[in-house]
C-alpha cells in the first residue's frame, strides 16, 4: 500500500523508504517553534540537564523560532518578566529565528512561519501551540507538543515515540458561493466529525476548491483541524504552495515537492461539495456545536473581534472591512481588529483597510492573540455575547466564563458589526475593495488631490511603482 | 480505593482545567491553586486540602481538549488528582504522560460523584455499583515514558548514554 502526506513525510524524517500507520518512529525535527510559553520550555531544559554534567545547549538554534504573540505588548510584570527571561536565554543561545515585540517583524507564530518561510514541504514541524496544525498548509508535517515535550526536542533535535497517524481524506469540490469562505468550510467539517472525530488522526485535504484556495485560506482551514482532534492538517505541496513560498515567502531555495501515493490507504474518505455550504457560525461552548446563521441571525453582540491565527490575514481584513466602508460599527457594539501580524498591518494600512475600520468605529490593534484566549485587549463582561473569527469558543476563552462566543468567518463579521447583532452576510450589501484590484484602486486614490504638490505627486507615483513589482 | 470528587461531561477544555488568563503561570510547584479557577466551589476545597491526594474525577470523551498548554496537566499532578474518562484529547494526554501522570482511559465507565473506585490490574472497579470497567491500556512506546518517571528523565537517560 502507498503513503499517505504524513507517512512520507515521516519516513523522509527517519531515514526509511515507508513507515506504516502505527509504527513508533522519532522523526527529526526541522523546525520547533514555541510563543510565550518558552519561559516553561526553558525550565524544563534545563531540569533535564541538571546534575548531568552536560553542558545545557539547544541541538540546533537555527532551527528553533521563538515568537512572542500571547500577551503582547506584557500585560502583567510577571508575563514581562518571562518575556525578559525567554530573551536572555534566546542571546544566549543564539537563536536568531527570534520576533520580539516590533511594528516591524513581529505578530502571531502561525502567520510568522509562512510569512517568513520557515515552513516548507516535507518539514517536521512542532510548536508549543495547538494550533501549530496550521503548518500543513505548507505540507509539513506540523503539530502542537506541549512544554516538556518541546524541552526534549531542544535538546535531542527529534521528537521521541511518536506513532505515525492515521489519515482521514478529505476531497473538496465546487465553487464557494458568494459570501462563504475556508472559515465556513472548515466550521461545517468540524461539525460533521464532532470536536473528537479526528482525534490522534491527520487530515490530508484534497480537491480541486482545495486547488484554487490561496494559501491565507488553507491556513484556515488547516489551523482548525485540531478543533476537530486531530494531530494536523495537510495539503499536498502544489503550485500555489510554491506560488506562496516563492512570491509572498521570499524563499530562495529549492522546494521539495511530493505527493501521496494515489493508493495509499487512508482511515476514511469524506467528499464536500462547497457549492452546497453556506456562512456557518460554532454556537457556545463547543466548536463542533455549528449551525447555519440563518439560525443565528438576530442574536445580538456586544463585541466583534476579527484577528487572530485563523482569520486574521490581509484577505480577512479586507473581506470584513468591505461591510464597513462607509458605515459606522453599531452603537452597543465594539468591534476589535488584530492583524495577524506587522506585515498585514502595514499593507492593510497602504490598502486603506485601517482607515475603513476605523472610521466605522472599530478598534484596530497591535498584532497578536489579543483577547482570543482571554488575557487581555478585550475581555468580555458578564453576560455579554461575543462573535469573532477566532478559533475557540470553550467557556471562559475570553476570560469570562459568564460570557459566550459565537465563532464565525469575517464575512459575517462585517456584516454583524454594522446591525450589533448575528448577520447573514448575503443579506447585506459589501462594498468590494478587492485584493486583485487594489494597486489600481491605491493609485487613483493617491493621485486623487488635485492641488498636491507635484514633488510629493512624483513621489506617490514612484511608490506605486514599487509597489506594482 | 479513592473517591469520585468530580463527575464531568465531555469535551473538557483547557480552559476550564486551567483557564488562559493564568497562562503566565508557568512553574508547576505554581500553577495548582489555578486548577478548575472558573469552577470555583471545586477550586476553594483544593485550595483548602480538602480533596485527598488520589482522588478521582471521571469525565466523558475527549478529557483536556482544546490548547497545549501544559499547565492543564501540571496543576492535576499538584493535587495528585487521577482522571478516568471515556478518552482524552491528544496533546493533553502526551503532557500529562511527559509529567509522568497516569490517565485512565476507560471507555465504558459509569461513576458518580462519592463512588468509591479501584485501579487494578487493568480495570477499574466501581465498589459502590459493584460494576467494573476494562482500561485501554497506553502503547508501549509511551508507557515507557511513564515508567521512566516523565520525559525530562527520560531524556535525560538518553542524553548521558549519549545517544543524541
Amino acid at each position: 500500500m502507498g503513503m499517505t502526506m504524513v507517512q512520507k513525510v515521516l519516513a523522509m524524517a527517519t531515514d526509511q523508504a515507508s513507515v506504516n500507520v502505527g509504527d513508533v518512529v522519532e522523526p527529526r525535527v526541522d523546525l520547533a517553534m514555541s510563543h510565550e510559553n518558552a519561559a516553561l520550555v526553558i525550565n524544563q531544559f534545563s531540569e533535564i540537564y541538571k546534575n548531568t554534567g552536560l553542558e545545557a545547549k539547544v541541538w540546533d538554534p537555527s532551527k528553533i523560532v521563538i515568537i512572542f504573540d500571547h500577551r503582547v505588548p506584557a500585560e502583567s510584570s510577571k508575563t514581562a518578566t518571562n518575556q525578559k527571561k525567554i530573551r536572555d536565554f534566546v542571546g544566549k543561545q543564539g537563536i536568531d529565528k527570534f520576533h520580539d515585540i516590533r511594528g516591524d517583524e513581529g505578530g502571531i507564530c502561525h502567520q510568522i512561519l509562512p510569512e517568513n518561510g520557515y515552513v516548507r514541504p516535507g518539514y517536521v514541524v512542532v510548536g508549543t501551540d495547538s494550533h501549530t496544525t496550521s503548518h500543513g498548509a505548507l505540507g509539513a508535517f506540523s503539530f502542537g507538543i506541549g512544554a516538556t515535550e518541546m524541552a526534549s526536542v531542544w535538546a535531542l533535535g527529534r521528537v521521541l515515540n511518536v506513532e505515525v497517524p492515521d489519515t482521514i481524506k478529505v476531497i473538496v469540490t465546487g465553487q464557494f458561493p458568494k459570501n462563504v469562505f475556508p472559515k465556513d468550510l472548515i466550521l461545517h467539517l468540524i461539525g460533521k466529525l464532532t470536536a473528537e472525530g479526528a482525534n490522534f488522526k491527520v487530515i490530508e485535504f484534497h480537491g480541486s476548491t482545495i486547488q484554487k484556495m490561496t494559501t491565507s485560506g488553507r491556513l484556515v482551514i488547516c489551523n482548525m483541524t485540531v478543533e476537530a482532534g486531530a494531530t494536523s492538517g495537510v495539503i499536498p505541496p502544489d503550485k500555489e504552495m510554491l506560488r506562496y513560498l516563492k512570491q509572498d515567502a521570499h524563499v530562495k531555495d529549492k522546494i521539495r515537492m511530493f505527493s501521496p501515493d494515489p493508493d495509499a490507504g487512508y482511515e476514511r474518505v469524506i467528499e464536500i461539495d462547497a457549492s452546497k455550504l453556506e456562512p456557518m457560525i460554532a454556537f457556545p461552548h463547543t466548536v463542533d456545536n455549528v449551525k447555519s446563521v440563518k439560525e443565528a441571525a438576530g442574536i445580538k453582540v456586544q463585541q466583534i473581534v476579527v484577528g487572530s491565527c485563523t482569520n486574521g490575514r490581509l484577505d480577512d481584513l479586507e473581506i470584513a472591512a468591505s461591510f464597513l466602508k462607509g458605515k459606522k460599527v453599531a452603537r452597543g457594539t465594539r468591534m476589535l481588529v488584530f492583524p495577524a501580524s506587522s506585515r498585514i498591518y502595514l499593507e492593510a494600512l497602504k490598502r486603506g483597510y485601517v482607515d475603513t475600520f476605523m472610521k466605522a468605529g472599530a478598534m484596530v490593534m497591535n498584532s497578536g492573540c489579543g483577547p482570543c484566549l482571554g488575557v487581555h485587549q478585550g475581555a468580555l463582561g458578564d453576560g455579554e455575547k461575543a462573535l469573532a473569527t477566532t478559533n475557540r469558543n470553550f467557556k471562559g476563552r475570553m476570560g469570562n466564563p459568564n460570557a459566550e462566543v459565537y465563532l464565525c468567518s469575517p464575512a459575517v463579521a462585517g456584516a454583524s458589526a454594522v446591525t450589533g447583532m448575528i448577520t447573514d452576510p448575503r443579506t447585506v450589501a459589501s462594498v468590494s475593495i478587492s485584493i486583485r484590484t487594489k494597486s489600481k484602486k491605491v493609485v487613483k486614490k493617491v493621485a486623487k488631490p488635485k492641488r498636491k504638490p507635484v514633488a510629493k505627486s512624483k513621489l506617490a507615483a514612484k511608490k506605486i511603482k514599487k509597489g506594482r513589482k | 480505593m479513592a473517591k469520585v470528587v468530580l463527575k464531568l461531561g465531555a469535551d473538557i477544555s483547557t480552559d476550564i482545567i486551567y483557564p488562559g488568563r493564568f497562562m503566565a503561570t508557568v512553574l508547576p510547584t505554581e500553577t495548582p491553586v489555578f486548577a478548575f479557577a472558573d469552577m470555583s466551589d471545586f477550586n476553594t476545597k483544593l485550595k483548602a486540602k480538602e480533596i485527598p491526594a488520589g482522588s478521582i474525577l471521571v469525565a466523558d470523551k475527549n478529557f483536556g481538549c482544546g490548547s497545549s498548554r501544559e499547565q492543564a496537566a501540571s496543576c492535576l499532578k499538584g493535587y495528585d488528582l487521577k482522571v478516568i474518562a471515556k478518552n482524552f484529547a491528544r496533546i493533553f494526554l502526551q503532557n500529562s504522560i511527559n509529567l509522568g501522570l497516569d490517565m485512565i482511559i476507560c471507555p465504558t465507565i459509569e461513576a458518580s460523584e462519592g463512588d468509591e473506585i479501584e485501579v487494578e490490574n487493568g480495570r477499574v472497579a466501581n465498589r459502590t455499583t459493584g460494576k467494573t470497567f476494562d482500561i485501554v491500556p497506553l502503547p508501549k512506546a509511551r508507557q515507557s515514558i511513564i515508567d521512566a518517571g516523565g520525559l525530562i528523565s527520560y531524556t535525560r537517560k538518553i542524553l548521558l548514554e549519549g545517544k543524541k
